[in-house]
């Protein structure tokens, strides 16, 4: 049985590989137009909607747990410090990759760093995202340093790796702001529910707690594919502050709301926009605000709290919400100001699950041959002290 | 500063402005319904008080561009003398001015290997050459005039003076999003010939350069931050340690020195169990 399924997930696999594939083959061979339905009144898509604005926030753990470890001291998070920063390193790779199929002219990358706007946005993101890929890879050498026995090269890394954490939590926190802060130039095409000035402060907020879902989403994952876990007990813990996170969150979004006004829109109201309708628009939302806001209650019950595979559940509650969050931004809310009501193509929706599906195979690999998994604190080697996943 | 100024009164929806321009800019005839990457101007139609009124679709050259201002590596910029121009060179193809234009402007090659941003860029070779944009010279009516913007906007004002029972009471473009370069007059609301009426007196790219500008200070009072809650959770930690308490609700080995404890000796593991 566990061959069949194993073999079943390996075809699933490989067929959106193919067509992620061809996808891109389109895409370079006969332009954007062919492969994905972009067009001028929809130019941007799943491809930066979900890789690049979900992609980062996803990744968002990195920065959270390294800085709660070694900023802040709390030991007790150690031995999930190298799960979390591979995550982070694999994710920010995948969004660079993506970014590569999305641009339009991709060979000009690098005259990002050479021809300056400081007025962009995106400057400031494609800055602080190159610096703090460059941050992820050093924090993720040792990993690779140890295994290759380059010992010299660990204990310099290790020397800096304070200051490091320090700067990796201040790019992160800029550019994942400024994500939100992308679509503050838009204040008559984005739809009120979304348009608000503190976009940059509600996108840095949905990343953290996001970021502290994954880190319970991945050990539930990687717990089924090779039965490692992460302590249950830490797990519970992050489930906390996440929660405490989504509800700040979940308060600036409805405080914001009813301060623009905007809380009527929730309710249906139209009158916004040419196209006139409002139910899609409130559906969408309540979707996300739903999604976000029943994790909370449900961490909130020590017995859930308790339960392995309810707490599991939460978590990849919580990035289903993070996602309808990051997509009503980038196309819901885009919608009724453009006219078009953009679907992504099956090649678009492909070489995204293709990227997704190089992720987790990247992370099992480096799993299986590096130290990615082991618990610092006690010096022994990497058996988890109570594999909560193990058996499911 | 150059300006054109459109007074849809005037336009007999002729089309020689098009065709001005599609020899102007080397483009093929089209008989596409709105603009496209091979169409910088076009006459549309919509309904007025007496029958049906013309008006044109083209970039508004804005005086402070949004569209130059969201791009990360500057492809587009505004000259001195007016034309918000375009640079394909080092344009990354983002599209993000495309997205952010309010006016819905610039256009996307979506089919090319090398795709450009595709706008009118207000002739800016002929004004160059001391001439006016190809459209204000073929335009037979006096619908679209060129010139300097102080002049336009003081003939506007004029125009709206004589007979204001004919206009709306407004030039289009004359605060509108930081003001433009194009002045538009109507006897039809703006918003039925695609031109916002919403839009912000102050320069949109305020709206994103007041949060960036905070960057600096932001990430000073950050490092500052950081750095004390690092010495203060480290002196905290090491206190406990001293006092054999426990920190972070985790006993920490007394034993253990900093450097070791930093992470997993290096001979550890080798692979992962199965």
């Amino acid at each position: 049985m566990k061959h069949v399924r194993a073999f079943f997930w390996r075809v699933v696999a490989l067929a959106i590989l193919t067509g992620g594939a061809y996808g891109v083959w389109v895409r370079f061979t006969q332009g954007l137009g062919a492969a994905t339905h972009l067009n001028d009144r929809a130019p941007w898509g799943l491809w930066i909607g979900f890789d690049v604005l979900c992609g980062v926030g996803l990744a968002a753990g990195g920065f959270a747990i390294t800085t709660a470890v070694y900023i802040l001291h709390l030991e007790r998070l150690r031995p999930i410090v190298r799960p979390t920063i591979l995550t982070a390193f694999l994710g920010y790779l995948l969004v660079v990759v993506a970014l590569m199929v999305d641009l339009g002219r991709p060979w000009n990358i690098w005259r990002a760093m050479i021809w300056w706007n400081p007025h962009s946005v995106m400057f400031e993101v494609a800055w602080c995202v190159m610096l703090y890929s460059t941050v992820l890879a050093l924090e993720f050498s040792p990993m690779l340093f140890e295994r290759l026995k380059w010992h010299r090269a660990t204990r310099i890394v290790k020397r800096v790796v304070a200051p490091l954490v320090g700067l990796g939590f201040l790019l992160s926190t800029l550019h994942q702001s400024s994500l939100g802060s992308l679509y503050l130039i838009l204040p008559t095409k984005l739809h009120p529910l979304w348009y608000s000035p503190i976009l940059p402060v509600l996108f840095w907020f949905s990343a953290v707690s996001v970021g502290l879902a994954m880190v319970i989403f991945e050990s539930g994952l990687s717990a089924r594919a090779f039965g490692r876990a992460l302590e249950f007990d830490l797990l519970q813990g992050i489930s906390k502050v996440m929660a405490v996170f989504l509800v700040l969150f979940l308060a600036l979004r409805f405080l914001d709301l009813a301060w623009r006004g905007a809380l009527p829109y929730a309710f249906g109201a139209g009158g916004w926009g040419s196209a006139g309708r409002g139910s899609y628009e409130a559906g969408m939302f309540w979707l996300e605000t739903a999604l976000l806001a029943l994790p909370i209650l449900l961490v909130a019950m020590p017995r859930v709290r308790a339960n392995p595979q309810a707490l599991f559940a939460c978590s990849a509650v919580v990035v289903g919400g993070f996602l309808v969050n990051r997509l009503n931004v980038s196309t819901t809310g885009l919608d009724a100001s453009s006219g078009v009501h953009y679907f992504p193509s099956w090649m678009e929706i492909a070489v995204t699950m293709s990227i997704v599906v190089v992720g987790m195979n990247l992370f099992r690999l480096a799993a299986r041959y590096l130290p990615v998994f082991h618990d610092a604190t006690h010096g022994s080697p990497a058996e988890p002290r109570q594999t909560a996943y193990a058996e499911s | 500063m150059h300006a054109i100024l459109f007074d849809n009164t005037k336009c007999a929806g002729c089309g020689a402005c098009m065709m001005a321009c599609r020899e102007q800019n080397g483009l093929p005839e089209t008989d596409a319904p709105d603009l496209t990457d091979r169409q910088f101007t076009i006459i549309k139609k919509a309904a007025g008080r007496d029958g049906e009124v013309n008006y044109r679709r083209f970039c508004m050259h804005c005086q402070e561009p949004t569209c130059a201002s969201v791009c990360p590596v500057g492809a587009l910029h505004k000259t001195a003398a007016g034309p918000v121009v375009y640079n394909a060179e080092i344009c990354l193809g983002c599209r993000y001015c495309i997205q952010a234009c309010p006016f819905s402007i610039p256009k996307y090659e979506w089919t090319a290997h090398v795709p450009r941003v595709r706008k009118c860029n207000f002739c800016a070779d002929r004004l160059a050459q001391g001439k006016i944009n190809a459209c204000a010279e073929a335009c037979p009516y006096g619908a679209t005039i060129a010139g300097d913007r102080d002049a336009l906007l003081k003939e506007a004002r004029a125009r709206l003076a004589a007979e204001p029972g004919k206009y709306l009471p407004k030039i289009y473009g004359e605060h509108d999003a930081g003001g433009t370069s194009v002045l538009v007059l109507s006897s039809i609301p703006f918003a039925a010939m695609g031109l916002p009426e919403n839009l912000p007196a102050e320069p949109m790219p305020l709206l994103t350069f007041r949060v960036l500008s905070k960057i600096p200070p932001l990430v000073a009072v950050g490092a500052s931050v950081l750095t004390g809650l690092w010495w203060f959770t480290r002196r905290k930690e090491a206190v406990a340690r001293a006092e054999g308490r426990a920190y972070g609700r985790v006993d920490v080995p007394a034993a253990v020195p900093d450097d070791a404890r930093d992470d997993t000796p290096e001979d550890m593991r080798q692979g992962a169990p199965q």
